[in-house]
């Protein structure tokens, strides 16, 4: 075991542990954003740099800090290291020269891109990034692919996490597309016109951090927080399918399947192409309850009632200000005695 | 003139070929090594103070100390000849000219790391070179030096050379590992460092070429003998390849401690600036190392003359210093436009970077981009703290150095002849006629 201090927090890991997995076991928002580390895939990591932090001590043995700034997600702890993360100015600095780096070359086309939502980069740029930008040339664009009957590539949107492409080299029995090129004309393909269609391969829609793929049989059906997320299962004939999914409704109808993700965003149970493009009935499935979305998140906009202000408060209010509550309600008014507006 | 150790026979007629080599007092290194204990070989190489001549100048002896020898598992030797970065090309020269001498190296090297195969990652665009080494080995393992039980000691080696795709990222040690195995160049994240994991998850050791070279007449002259020529910590010959506007460019092969203005100047070497013209600028260790201004590159911020080792040029931290890198000397006279270089050694590490880390990929055609803008008439003032201020996010938060390589210079650029992007910005007029050049920074003689 090593005991380590982050951002003031001592907590005691497994030797080799990372420190992204020591913070995680902390929680809250101490953790550091991670683009491109998914704990389920080996090797991932280390190369989106969003979740670089500073290490004050090395270990207990040699209390020297490092150098330079870390990737945490695959730096191990040693006993009596000591990290910075959200305590450190020079790694918010850093971290919003990241989300500067990712985005001079990402369309920012939000508004049509299905990701929006649940969009990794989109969370990290709200939390990290500024609001303007100072990158002045012509953005890098590509041509969207259709790779296969379910899946869409939109590489303009894509941060070259790699994600995908272990997932295909991990979970499914044969890769077929990879990273082509090098430097900003990297690009994720399958040089020779090939479909991404093996049995697993629908969990790369999963896994892409960004709207770099997405589901054919999803795509502008809605906008994710118009869904309703619930968990279900069903029985998979497939030995290596958990058959645990998270079904989005919208009214009566299933819009889409996916499979479960944590709170950082991983999946840790994968499900086939079937479990995820054909089952799209209530009846397929033996309906769990609703999904847990984090309050924070923006699918969980629609599922709550809004702040009830105490009518009291609202005597209080001068007369011009309650006029305008009464124009353009930002909250629902009302109280025990039925108060309302 | 001083002493030529790596050098010395470059000159004799058919000296590529083996015959003619051993004439010469070849592959005695090797007959020394395998009458030593491999322990014994590492600690005349650490007695020696070689440090790596690809650039970062890490003690050789040092690293070959690190290596893990876990037992019952192969360990490797890899040689770096992947040289690529512009203005260093005597890897090329000494591969080209000496095979033998490398080869010689590799052996006594794989010997005292315990090395059973070997490799030579080459510049897939060296060809040539890699016909010329091929050519050797075959004879080396007619000779006996190469193979099973070499010259009857019981060590058998196996040396193989292998051509990269001509991709500059396949100089970091991780990507060439990564490419050697077949792979896509991506450096690896670390650690685990090669001396742990390199190639095949076995443990590494990756040397540039002349640092293996270099293993030779530390053998032969023994390791204190060879930590006497230079200064300080800086021990040795190094070859330097000196390139840009002088009158006699080429490869040197000094003994650290010459000062650079007699480099630069003295007939035996450089012999000064070509077409009489003066000195503006130099990069002393190829392209990825920061560029000096006349006056810094020839005395230190402190006055004292500046002397080719690494400890000398990299006196002043960056503020006022360089690094001696891998010995790629370009020297610029008053006709050089320093906007238009730093724009082309930008747009060079737009092209070779990997594209793996976001920083770097993003941020060398960032830099590219404005620095192009900058050159042509286009640019802001605004934009000139704007390449700073995108430099310094790349430097220091990539995988691998690639990211500095490419941050170092342009920050530099800036930092010594702002003036003259600033020239660039308020005279867009001037600066884009052909041939021009702000002359505002010059240090006359």
């Amino acid at each position: 075991m090593a005991k380590i201090t982050f951002d003031g927090i001592e907590v005691e890991v497994p030797d080799g542990t990372t420190i992204l997995n020591a913070a995680r076991k902390i929680g809250g928002s101490v953790v550091p954003p991670a683009m491109c580390y998914y704990t389920p895939l080996k090797g991932s990591g280390g190369k989106c740099r969003a979740c670089l932090v500073r290490v004050a001590a090395g270990s207990a043995k040699d209390p020297r800090p490092m150098p330079k700034l870390v990737a945490s997600c695959i730096t191990p702890v040693q006993d009596g290291m000591v990290v910075e993360n959200t305590t450190s100015q020079q790694v918010l600095d850093v971290r919003k020269g990241i989300v500067e780096m990712l985005l001079i070359n990402h369309p920012l086309d939000c508004p049509v891109c299905d990701q929006a939502g649940e969009c990794d980069l989109q969370n990290f740029a709200f939390e990290h990034g500024v609001s303007t930008t100072r990158y002045e040339e012509e953005r890098r664009t590509f041509e969207k692919i259709d790779i296969g009957p379910y899946i869409q590539l939109h590489m303009t949107r894509c941060i070259l996490c790699y994600r995908c492409v272990y997932t295909a080299n991990q979970v499914t029995d044969a890769r077929v597309h990879g990273v082509l090129g090098r430097g900003d004309a990297a690009e994720i393909g399958t040089y020779i016109e090939n479909a991404l269609d093996n049995d697993f391969i629908g969990n790369v829609i999963d896994v892409c951090p960004v709207g770099a793929l997405t589901d054919k049989t999803f795509r502008f059906k809605q906008r994710v927080w118009f869904t309703k997320p619930v968990n279900a299962h069903r029985e998979c004939s497939h030995e290596k399918c958990s058959g645990h999914v998270t079904l989005w409704y919208k009214g009566k109808d299933v819009l889409r399947v996916t499979a479960r993700k944590d709170e950082y965003g991983e999946v840790k149970e994968w499900i086939c192409n079937e479990c995820r493009f054909e089952k799209k009935e209530t009846a397929d499935w033996v309906i769990e309850g609703p999904a847990h979305i984090d309050r924070s998140s923006v699918i969980s906009a629609n599922h709550y009632e809004l702040p009830v202000i105490n009518p009291q408060v609202i005597a209080d209010l001068p007369e011009s200000t309650v006029r305008e509550l009464e124009q353009n309600p930002p909250l629902k008014l009302g109280g025990p005695s039925g108060t309302s507006f | 003139m001083g002493r030529k150790l790596l050098t010395e026979h470059v000159n004799v007629e058919g000296i590529e070929t083996f015959a003619v080599y051993r004439k010469h007092g070849g592959y005695r290194a090797v007959e020394k090594a395998l009458k030593m204990t491999p322990e014994e070989v590492v600690e005349e190489v650490k007695k020696s103070g070689l440090r790596g001549r690809g650039g970062a100048g890490f003690p050789t002896g040092m690293k070959w100390s690190f290596l893990a020898k876990p037992e019952g598992v192969p360990r490797y030797l890899v040689c770096n000849a992947d040289e690529s970065e512009p203005g260093t090309f005597k890897d090329r020269y000494l591969m080209s000219k000496l095979p033998h001498l490398l080869i010689e190296g590799m052996i006594a090297g794989s010997y005292a790391l315990g090395a059973r195969t070997s490799y030579i990652y080459i510049r897939g665009e060296l060809l040539y070179v890699l016909r010329i080494l091929e050519k050797a080995i075959a004879e080396a393992y007619a000779a006996g030096f190469l193979g099973e039980n070499i010259q009857g000691s019981g060590y058998s080696l196996d040396l193989h050379v292998h051509p990269g795709g001509g991709a500059y990222i396949c100089g970091e040690e991780t990507a060439l590992l990564e490419s050697l195995e077949g792979k896509r160049g991506n450096p690896r994240n670390k650690p685990p460092f090669p001396a742990v994991q390199g190639l095949y998850a076995r443990p590494t050791v990756v040397n540039n070429v002349e640092s293996i070279a270099a293993v030779v007449p530390i053998l032969n002259m023994g390791g204190d003998e060879y930590a006497k020529i230079g200064v300080g910590r800086s021990t040795g010959t190094k070859l330097f390849s000196a390139c840009g506007h002088l009158n006699k460019p080429g490869i040197y092969e000094l003994e650290l401690g010459v000062p650079v203005e007699e480099f630069i100047y003295s007939d035996e070497y450089c012999g000064g600036i070509w077409k009489g013209r003066e000195l503006k600028a130099v990069v002393a260790g190829g392209s990825s190392v920061p560029i000096l201004p006349k006056e810094l590159i020839l005395k230190t911020a402190a006055g004292e003359p500046r002397l080719m080792t690494y400890e000398s040029l990299s006196d002043g931290g960056f503020v006022t210093g360089t690094m001696l890198g891998s010995g790629g000397f370009i020297a610029m006279d008053e006709t050089t436009c320093i906007v238009k270089n730093t724009w082309n050694f930008s747009r060079f590490y737009h092209h070779e970077s990997c594209g793996q880390c976001s920083p770097c990929r993003e941020g060398t055609g960032w830099l590219e981009k404005v620095l192009h803008r900058l050159e042509h008439g286009h640019g802001s003032m605004h934009d000139i703290d704007l390449i700073v201020s995108v430099a310094k996010q790349i430097e220091g938060n990539t995988i691998c150095p690639l990211g500095e390589a490419a941050a170092w210079p342009v920050a530099a650029a800036v930092r010594h002849f702002r003036d003259e992007f600033e020239w660039h910005v308020t005279h867009p007029k001037e600066a884009t006629q052909p041939g021009a050049v702000y002359r505002g920074n010059l240090v006359m003689a």
